[in-house]
């Protein structure tokens, strides 16, 4: 489903975060993505939401090269990918409606179905009644999961987060970490870039451990 | 816990049946339509301020047009060739006028002379004064003989007619020549100007409605910028993004050319009274006349397309910049 090969990314600043990275998640896989800040985390998510494109080699996400991809596709290419921001980037002056229901309104979802697909998505992250509420109104775990019900919404195959429970509690993490899990057994491919030890503990998954843009465990060992 | 069934099935998402996409489209397009003017509601002096902008710009070069048209019906029948009245001393008799004109009609400089005696000339008088019922009050008839002739064919530039004028104007039979519809030539050369100048200002402030909303659309871009941003992230193109700015632009440029319209039209009715009275102190009855009702369609129609293409342009050029960050 991802597949990084010989990945090479150099910033327009000359900042080269990836060298010779490769890896491969089967459909279905969930991995945590690990390392410390400024590792390279971030780009290898930044590269499979094609935020941006590798300098050299190939990302192939759901069959598409994303380096050779023209940025016509790139709109209903990035509706296959969700994603979980730390910062949640919500509009905040929008209800938690407008916001989950965003990516369901630019695919042209007629209005009955989006009300039922919002109400599903709320009550998986425990926010259903919230949909009038506005982002500022909610805690930053709320948010987190307004956040998380807008990446699932559209049911992609790829869901990726940027350390997601970077904000939250232990508890409140726990939850998040949960939920992901649920939308991996359905069979969403999950990526989740933490640092979050105890997480990792509790997780027994596939985890990428990624040390100055090169991995830095051997690829399949698990935990 | 599993999941429901909304969030399960793997595959993408949108309307699977033609019908059905058609009005999902309407139903999205109806949404950002008036979306975007709740927006502009929200803001209103603003909102207001483009729109009168856009309106002045659109009514002035409705008004000059009609300016120039009126102007131009009122000397529609004044006639666009020259023409020359020599109008003969008093006394003078029937024969000795016969005689003149013959001179003059043989002259090399002259196409047609006709002669008009004292008598058609009241006649005609009367019936293009409006003011006959005075004339009969007169004992006789105080008009002269006259002669009406137009220059020979390339014979009428002004220097030539000058010079005709001159010299009829010695011959001793001639009280006075009058070279009476030079100044329509100069009248109808200045409007013909006129009308070019209601082109080339129509074409500027066209560019000028442009760069309004333009500019307006520019600052809303810039305050949605969060939204725009985030949007593009969750896979909206550029054509859904650029959606309620253009359609901002189509309601601020509607309203102008509606406001444009009003504006022309309360001129009109402001003018009626005055332009009656000028008519009615020359003797004529004369009623400006507007726009015919598709011109004004047009005014309002081509306010809505200016609208919707300076939002266009704006949308195209700002909106590429704008690109999503994580």
């Amino acid at each position: 489903m991802i597949r990084f090969d010989r990945v090479f990314k150099r910033y327009p600043n000359g900042r080269e975060a990836l060298s010779e990275l490769s890896f491969e998640l089967a459909t279905g896989e969930m991995t945590f993505l690990t390392g410390h800040s400024g590792a390279g985390k971030s780009t290898v998510l930044r590269l499979i939401a094609l935020l941006e494109r590798p300098t050299r080699g190939q990302v192939i996400v759901n069959g598409r090269n994303t380096g050779s991809m023209r940025s016509g596709a790139i709109p209903a290419f990035r509706r296959q990918v969700g994603v979980v921001f730390q910062d949640h980037r919500l509009l905040d002056d929008r209800p938690v409606y407008d916001n989950v229901a965003l990516p369901l309104a630019i695919a042209g979802v007629p209005r009955r179905e989006m009300d039922r697909r919002v109400r599903a998505a709320l009550d998986q992250v425990g926010l259903l009644g919230k949909e009038r509420a506005f982002p500022l109104e909610l805690s930053a775990g709320e948010q987190q999961r307004v956040g998380i019900a807008r990446a699932v919404i559209t049911k992609p195959p790829v869901l990726i987060a940027d350390e997601p429970t970077g904000n939250l509690d232990p508890d409140l993490a726990l939850e998040v970490m949960n939920l992901f899990q649920r939308f991996n057994a359905v069979g969403v491919t999950v990526m989740v870039a933490t640092h979050d030890i105890h997480l990792l503990d509790r997780f027994p998954v596939r985890r990428i451990r990624i040390e100055q843009g090169r991995i830095a465990n051997p690829p399949y060992v698990a935990a | 816990m599993s999941l429901p069934e909304e969030l399960r099935n793997v595959r993408p998402v949108g309307p699977r049946t033609l019908g059905g996409a058609a009005s999902t489209w309407f139903e999205r397009h109806a949404q950002t339509l008036f979306g975007s003017l709740g927006r502009l509601a929200r803001q209103p002096l603003a909102t207001a301020l483009t729109i009168a902008v856009i309106g002045i710009a659109l009514a002035l070069p409705v008004a000059l047009y009609l300016v120039v048209a009126n102007a131009r019906a009122v000397t529609a029948g004044l006639g666009d060739t020259v023409q020359l009245s020599v109008y003969l001393r008093l006394p003078t008799t029937t024969e000795q006028a016969r005689k003149v004109a013959r001179a003059i009609k043989a002259r090399d400089e002259v196409g047609e002379a006709i002669l008009v005696s004292p008598d058609e000339g009241l006649a005609e008088f009367r019936a293009l004064s409006g003011i006959g019922e005075a004339l009969k009050a007169l004992a006789e008839n105080p008009l002269p003989w006259v002669v009406k002739l137009r220059p020979a064919e390339g014979q009428d530039s002004a220097l030539a007619v000058e010079t005709l004028a001159a010299e009829l104007r010695k011959l001793p039979e001639v009280e006075l020549v009058e070279a009476d519809t030079a100044w329509v030539r100069r009248l109808h050369a200045i409007l013909d100007a006129l009308r070019q100048i209601v082109v080339l200002a129509a074409s500027v402030l066209a560019i000028g409605v442009l760069a309004i909303v333009g500019n307006t659309i520019r600052l809303e871009i810039n305050g949605r910028r969060a939204e725009i941003e985030v949007t593009k992230l969750v896979g909206g193109s550029n054509a859904f993004v650029r959606r309620p700015f253009l359609y901002s632009g189509f309601w601020q440029g509607l309203a102008g050319g509606l406001l444009a319209v009003a504006l022309v039209l309360i001129g009109l009715v402001i003018l009626e009274a005055p332009v009656a009275r000028v008519a009615a102190a020359y003797g004529a009855t004369f009623a400006l006349s507007g726009l015919a009702a598709r011109e004004y369609f047009a005014v309002i129609g081509g306010g809505a397309a200016l609208g919707l293409l300076g939002a266009w342009l704006a949308a195209a050029y700002h909106l590429r910049r704008i690109e999503p960050r994580a």
